[in-house]
């Protein structure tokens, strides 16, 4: 009887989003667990790094990893996970390109840790207490883990070989990974596992895109009423469907609100809000820099809009200055 | 935002990437050559058909791959072969000005100009002025930048690869 | 698996790492003395975001998405205290249908999240038994002991709540709903037989989950004996929102903080938080502990004079003076009198007290389902006014979250402070675990479901860590480590 591949799920920093949408699998979790012995799952199961270290190097069939990397905590797991795992994959926003954690490159560390323990409006601590590393104890100590000055997408700190975008992934496209994994049939090693095509083309509202746009302004959702059934853009709201990859259903259209830009760019862009950038302002309505700047006035916040979930993973990837 | 730029030691030169088009801006660099106009030797020229045909993800890439400055060259506006196309340039170079602001990238580091075919003075000029410029600002060094952030990480490669050759051992 | 005390006369530490069933990452420290009882317990929380800082500059309208991200179990609940903080930022007031269609969704959540805690997070303890082998502890072990079917039941009844949330809300993990003055999407009357359906089979769901609760857990006298015994008791201020009625809203209303003795203590409008809570910081953990601002600090105690609260079902219970709807204020007064009148003390008894209010989440479900506004077209009030400071509190499953967000006159975020559910409870939280480890730890004897009923102490207030630390939740491996005292490890559990 042949023996039941072996599968890991982890997650290093992470909302617990994506472990939540493994339970959205619901009843069709009863299939994966059929079809594979989970070997370790930490939230739901009791998990020992001991274990795992034992474990013969490629053991796992396959670990899927949520959560971008922050601490270096994080970072060994990551490196550990790696090397007992045939497969690495990188599952949701945050191991895929940083996700929305990853806006905090554009602070530093010292920043977070001054306002959270000292300048927030009710914290209460005259004697600049702040969590330590080690504090020592009755002659011995417990500690805290460091957290990096930079967040990192997990193929920046390790091989990964499929992505699962999303934040979270859908349940379906974890299904069609999971059969694709069990039948051998995986594309080529780096894929992202979801359809090299934009948002547009799966969007029910693709008919009312306009073949030509003219922006006399961006409106922020709240300053507009939002038809259901016409295209954000063509409505003058930022939606990050051109430059973002398809394969989600367009929930968020659905919602009758824009994408942020989950699903990261198609296999054809390197820098998902550099291209925003550009499919956006070669549109706007405008030929003199003071016509053109009053326009983009209207897009308030360019790195929150271009690079909600993906700062770690862009070009520049962290503030310089 | 306060920056204090390396100050060079061994006589650094800044290297900035200019993107030119065809019509107009590259002809009048190559006019300059050809008119023995000296300008500083610090700037690589990529052709383009058209300023339009810029993808901002170009110049975020030549910043990543170590460019202290980049340089857009296109038609005067109404000039473009294209008609359109330099327009679209400008209006991607404002945004990306924006941008690069609030990754703190100094605004002296991209800059655009409008540039004919005859004005291969011109093309010495601004280059000359941006080398100037770019030089009292100091180096990006993004590629450098990312090494050292990466510092924390990098220790710990060297440890988990010993590791993985100590199991395979 | 067990390991025997070694050495019993030294002193020795053992580390609960990491803690387990519950959203986020901990552990827990605790170190004996020369004669094997406790001295001192940490209960650490390893991770830390910095949503506060990074929120900076962000469009407002952006944040009920953003914080979202905070969690990916209770995502609707910072969507809503952040769509109502950007209500109190604008000053707008939404149209009467969308606060029904939010109260709708919220509702829904409540029912379907609090229904997660007790077959699959902290449940499991009781359904199964706190010292039942590990591998039993846990939904498995549930169905094991409930059946099959009804083991089905849980998983469609959950799936079919969060469909729904998905429907109106666009998506159930990170919905997009919220904006200020109103929601982006409301319910069609094509809708309606099959939400009236869900609200119905939900509220058939809740009352079942009681009789569940009462049959496994109350007719159990051990159990009811761990609930109302000393180790798990702390008697401490509690704080919920309740309405004009002082009756428990998870939605909406004021917030009401009653004493140790059950007494009103204060009321408040949420944008007055900052006079009520504040927040101490220790050395040993990320996470800040909240207290009452007006009695001050005076550390990790019980009692009237210690400014520490608790908040969720148990404190909700205790902060009002009754329920919303008629069944679940039944179910409460019924919780009340067994438990031996208002306030409850007993920490477990949250699970209890959780349930009562999915009967109220669901009864609302129904009322909400049969109002005739609840398809409304009138989703929208378009802002106004221009920005400053805003502040949105809801009560979380896990606890009162407050929202605060202040502004440029574009709306840009200029400064956040998010008071996140768990950290209310956070100093209780170290308290409970702390206590319940000496009155289980004597002479250095330590076993497997000895450091579960540990655990118990924490898992009975479903602790979101990820959320009290708005942080980057890192994973901790859980290991136990027996020192003495040279630091010397001496013994090595692992769980």
């Amino acid at each position: 009887m042949p023996e039941k591949p072996k599968i890991g799920f982890y997650w290093c920093a992470s909302c617990g989003g994506c472990e939540e949408s493994l339970v959205d699998l619901a009843e069709d979790i009863l299939g994966v667990v059929e079809a594979v012995d989970i070997a370790f799952w930490p939230v739901a199961m009791d998990f020992k790094k001991k274990d795992v270290e034992a474990m013969a190097d490629g053991y796992l069939a396959a670990t899927f990893v949520n959560g971008a990397v922050r601490t270096s905590e994080q970072e060994e797991m990551a490196r550990l996970v790696r090397r007992k795992s045939k497969i690495i994959v990188a599952y949701g926003s945050c191991a895929h390109l940083g996700g929305i954690p990853a806006l905090a490159n554009q602070f530093d560390r010292e920043e977070i840790l001054r306002y959270v323990y000292e300048g927030a409006p009710t914290v209460d601590n005259a004697v600049k207490e702040r969590p330590k590393r080690e504090v020592g104890v009755d002659g011995s100590s417990v500690t805290l883990p460091q957290f990096h000055d930079m967040v990192r997408a997990l193929n920046q700190v390790v091989d990964v070989d499929y992505y699962l975008p999303g934040c979270p992934p859908t349940p379906r496209l974890m299904k069609q990974a999971v059969s694709a994994l069990l039948s051998g049939n995986l594309p080529v090693r780096g894929s992202v596992l979801a359809p090299d095509l934009a948002l547009c083309d799966e969007c029910k509202r693709k008919e009312s895109k306009p073949a030509d746009l003219q922006y006399l302004k961006f409106k922020r959702p709240q300053e507009t009423l939002i038809d259901p059934a016409v295209c954000m853009l063509a409505q003058g709201i930022v939606c990050m469907g051109p430059a973002t990859r398809g394969g989600c259903e367009g929930q968020c259209l659905r919602g009758n609100m824009p994408c942020t830009g989950c699903f990261g760019p198609t296999s054809r862009v390197k820098d998902q809000g550099a291209k925003m950038i550009s499919a956006l302002a070669s549109s706007i309505k405008g030929s003199s820099e003071d016509e053109i700047d009053a326009v983009l006035s209207t897009i308030p916040d360019p790195v929150g809009t271009f690079y909600r979930y993906g700062l770690a993973a862009s070009l520049l990837r962290k503030k310089t200055g | 935002m306060s920056h204090q730029p390396e100050k060079p030691t061994n006589g650094w030169e800044p290297r900035i990437i200019a993107f030119f088009c065809n019509w107009c801006t590259y002809t009048a660099a190559d006019l300059a050559g050809v008119s023995r106009l000296k300008h500083a030797s610090n700037i690589r020229i990529i052709r383009l058909m058209c300023s339009g045909r810029l993808d901002p993800q170009f110049i975020l890439e030549a910043f990543a791959k170590g460019a202290d400055g980049v340089l857009i060259g296109g038609c005067h506006p109404g000039d473009c072969h294209y008609i359109e196309g330099n327009y679209k340039a400008l209006r991607r170079f404002r945004m990306l000005k924006r941008l690069l602001h609030e990754m703190g990238i100094e605004d002296e580091r991209l800059r655009l100009e409008w540039i004919s075919a005859s004005e291969g003075e011109k093309v010495r000029s601004v280059v000359n002025d941006m080398v100037a410029k770019i030089k009292a600002l100091g180096p990006l060094a993004l590629p450098s930048k990312i090494a050292s952030w990466d510092e924390e990480i990098a220790g710990n490669q060297e440890l988990a690869l010993e590791k993985e050759e100590a199991q395979h051992a | 698996m067990e390991s025997p005390a070694q050495g019993a006369t030294q002193t020795r530490r053992i580390t609960i790492d990491p803690i387990t069933r519950l959203e986020g990452h901990g552990k827990i420290d605790i170190f004996l003395d020369a004669q094997g009882n406790v001295a001192k317990a940490y209960y650490q929380i390893p991770e830390l975001r910095g949503f506060e800082i990074f929120s900076r500059g962000r469009p407002a309208e952006e944040m009920p998405q953003i914080t979202s991200r905070i969690c990916g179990v209770c995502p609707t609940a910072h969507h809503m205290a952040g769509t109502k903080a950007l209500d109190d930022l604008y000053k707008v007031d939404p149209p009467s249908a969308a606060k029904k269609v939010r109260e709708l969704i919220y509702n829904t959540f409540m029912l379907e999240d609090h229904a997660l805690h007790v077959y699959v997070l902290g449940g499991p303890d009781f359904i199964v038994g706190p010292q039942a082998p590990k591998e039993l502890r846990n939904i498995l072990g549930v169905i094991g002991k409930v059946g099959v079917d009804v083991g089905k039941r849980v998983i469609s009844m959950r799936r079919r709540l969060r469909e729904f949330i998905s429907a109106v809300g666009g998506k159930v993990i990170h919905p997009v709903f919220g904006l200020p003055g109103g929601v982006a999407k409301g319910i069609s009357s094509d809708e309606l037989p099959t939400l009236k359906e869900l609200a119905n089979d939900g509220l058939e769901f809740a009352r079942f989950t009681l009789q569940v609760f009462k049959d496994l857990v109350l007719k159990n006298e051990e159990y009811v004996k761990l609930i109302t015994s000393d180790a798990y008791t702390h008697r401490t201020y509690y704080m919920g929102l309740v309405d004009a009625e002082n009756r428990v809203n998870f939605y909406d209303g004021m917030i009401r903080v009653v004493d140790p003795i059950g007494k009103e203590y204060a009321k408040f409008a949420p944008e007055k938080y900052g006079d009520f809570v504040a927040e101490h910081v220790e050395p040993w953990s990320y996470v800040k502990f909240c207290y009452l601002k007006p009695l001050g600090w005076n550390g990790f105690v019980d009692g009237p004079g210690s400014g520490v609260y608790s908040v969720a079902p148990l404190a909700r219970l205790n902060a009002a003076d009754g329920m919303l709807t008629p069944e679940a204020q039944r179910a409460s007064e019924e919780y009340f009198s067994t438990l031996g009148g208002k306030p409850v003390h007993f920490t477990l008894a949250n699970h209890w007290a959780r349930v009562v209010e999915m009967i109220q989440a669901a009864e609302r479900m129904v009322e909400l389902a049969n109002d005739p506004e609840i398809t409304g077209k009138e989703l929208r009030v378009l802002p106004t006014n221009t920005p400053s400071v805003g502040v949105g509190v809801v009560e979380a499953p896990r606890g009162t979250l407050f929202h605060h967000y202040e502004t440029d006159e574009r709306g840009l975020i200029r400064k956040v402070n998010l008071i996140v559910a768990t950290q209310n409870n956070a100093a209780r939280i170290a308290m409970s675990v702390e206590k319940a480890a000496r009155s289980l730890i004597h002479g250095g004897n330590v076993s497997d479901g000895l450091l579960n009923m540990i655990e118990m102490a924490f898992r009975a207030y479903d602790p979101c860590n990820a959320c009290a630390t708005h942080s980057l939740p890192g994973s901790m491996p859980l290991t136990v480590r027996v020192h003495n005292q040279s630091g010397e490890i001496i013994d090595v559990i692992r769980r």
